[in-house]
């Protein structure tokens, strides 16, 4: 029944694990190029990033035409509906890959980055989106609720990051090259936040309910 | 490039003093599903019936202009009707089995074509009813009369029924209005595998059906063709404020 649609729909899940895809790839790529000071991953990240956003372009594109041409509803409208919040939180997580890979270019001194757990950070913002997504594509609560503890972690990181660079201040190191790293670690818990976004949607599409909501 | 299967050229059909088509040209792509749509009166059906001249039988219809089916005018005077409609079958809103069996409403079109073989009318009994997607749900009752299936099934037997002639186009005037949601989306489905060989042009009052399943739409009113195009461009971005109005539940 409907079987167009339902092709449409796994259509769907497939362009949305790509996109994910294409956002860990970026945020690898821009970590690589910040502690190992590539500035050929530093541009592929840049690259990455446009292709996210083309991404969003067409996703956006094919949720429009199912909601014309499916006009679905319950389950199958808020899956469309999370879709299409889902695809701006990625591509605001392709953003700030981009940023971090800007920052990797100007960072000379790469030592102070394993100084602090920054890709630690890495790490775990990008299972945060891969799991997020998908969360979504097998329609796993569990996995959602998941990503929401995984998103404490990075925020503890953050502050050990922080409070880090603080002492490394302190101790005379580069200012300013701290304060790029400050910058840097606060991209990577927006991306979490990004990812916890996602989770929230995949709670909404699943259950009707947003989170905290009533 | 798409290949077209019927033309119409400065058509123009009168019922006695109304003037119910004016002036319509449209360019009907093959192995497609059309959706003619607007208000009633506005002209769909009567457009749809011309293509294989069912208006035929109304006193005092007059029309000019050219149809063309594959390049033929339809209403040339060596026209053979009989032939045309062969080629250019009918669904109608109300399931019309006739009253005997279901494999006798089959192989009625068939037969009538001079088909006397029982292996080969058994042949395409088969083959039509699988197109139809009602086989399965058929094959152990064949004998027993059509009047006895639901009205989903009854409407996919008359959809069996106009292949079993094997026709280049299928016309379907409202096929889905009497029918239920369930039995409504498995002629939905039909139609979207029947046009890998087949050319549908569909009369819908539903515009929802119209955007799920054609891939062109033309939108009537008044007897004029307001707008004709990609079915996704007309619902995203319709060309003519008239389209807009209609869709959208401004009017009609």
């Amino acid at each position: 029944m409907r079987n167009t649609f339902h092709e449409q729909l796994e259509q769907l899940n497939i362009e949305l694990i790509k996109m994910g895809a294409l956002c860990e790839q970026a945020i690898s790529a821009a970590t690589k190029a910040l502690l190992e000071g590539d500035l050929a991953l530093g541009r592929q990240a840049c690259e990455l990033e446009q292709e996210i956003d083309q991404r969003e372009r067409d996703i956006e594109s094919q949720c429009m035409k199912l909601l014309l041409r499916q006009q679905p509803v319950a389950g199958d409208l808020r899956r469309v509906s999370a879709a299409l919040r889902m695809i701006s939180d990625m591509e605001r997580i392709g953003d700030q890959a981009s940023d971090i890979a800007e920052i990797a270019r100007d960072v000379e001194d790469s030592r102070l980055c394993s100084a602090v757990p920054m890709a630690d950070m890495a790490r775990a913002a990008i299972a945060m989106v891969t799991d997020s997504v998908d969360a979504f594509v097998q329609g796993d609560l569990e996995l959602a609720r998941t990503v929401l503890r995984e998103d404490d972690e990075v925020d503890d990181l953050f502050l050990r990051v922080r409070e880090e660079l603080i002492s490394l201040i302190s101790a005379g190191e580069n200012g300013s090259v701290c304060l790029d790293l400050l910058m840097v670690a606060k991209y990577f818990e927006r991306i979490g936040d990004h990812a916890v976004n996602i989770a929230e949607w995949v709670e909404y599409s699943l259950t009707g309910h947003h989170k905290g909501g009533k | 490039m798409e290949e077209l299967i019927l033309s119409a050229r400065g058509l123009n059909l009168y019922y006695g003093e109304n003037h119910a088509l004016k002036d319509i040209s449209i360019d009907i792509p093959e192995r497609r599903i059309t959706a003619l749509i607007g208000p009633s009166g506005c002209g769909k059906s009567t457009f749809l019936r011309t293509i294989n001249r069912m208006n035929d039988l109304i006193p005092n219809v007059k029309i000019t202009g050219s149809l063309t089916y594959r390049g033929q005018e339809i209403y040339a005077p060596e026209q053979d009707v009989t032939d045309l409609r062969k080629r250019i079958g009918m669904v109608f809103q109300k399931p019309n089995p006739f009253p005997m069996s279901i494999y006798d409403n089959v192989a009625y079109g068939p037969r009538t074509h001079g088909t006397r073989n029982k292996v080969k009318l058994d042949e395409i009994v088969e083959e039509s009813l699988r197109g139809a997607a009602i086989w399965d749900e058929v094959k152990d009752r064949l004998k027993k009369s059509a009047l006895g299936l639901s009205g989903g099934q009854q409407q996919r037997l008359c959809i069996a029924r106009a292949l079993a002639v094997k026709p280049d186009v299928l016309l379907m005037d409202e096929a889905t209005s009497a029918l239920d949601p369930i039995s409504t989306a498995k002629i939905e489905d039909l139609a979207a595998e029947l046009k890998n060989d087949y050319t549908i042009i569909m009369v819908t009052h539903n515009m929802q059906q119209a955007a799920r399943i054609s891939d062109n739409t033309a939108f009537f009113l008044l007897g004029e063709l307001v707008e004709f195009g990609e079915t996704e461009q007309m619902f995203s971005m319709p060309q003519d404020k008239r389209t807009e109005d209609y869709i959208t539940g401004r009017f009609g």
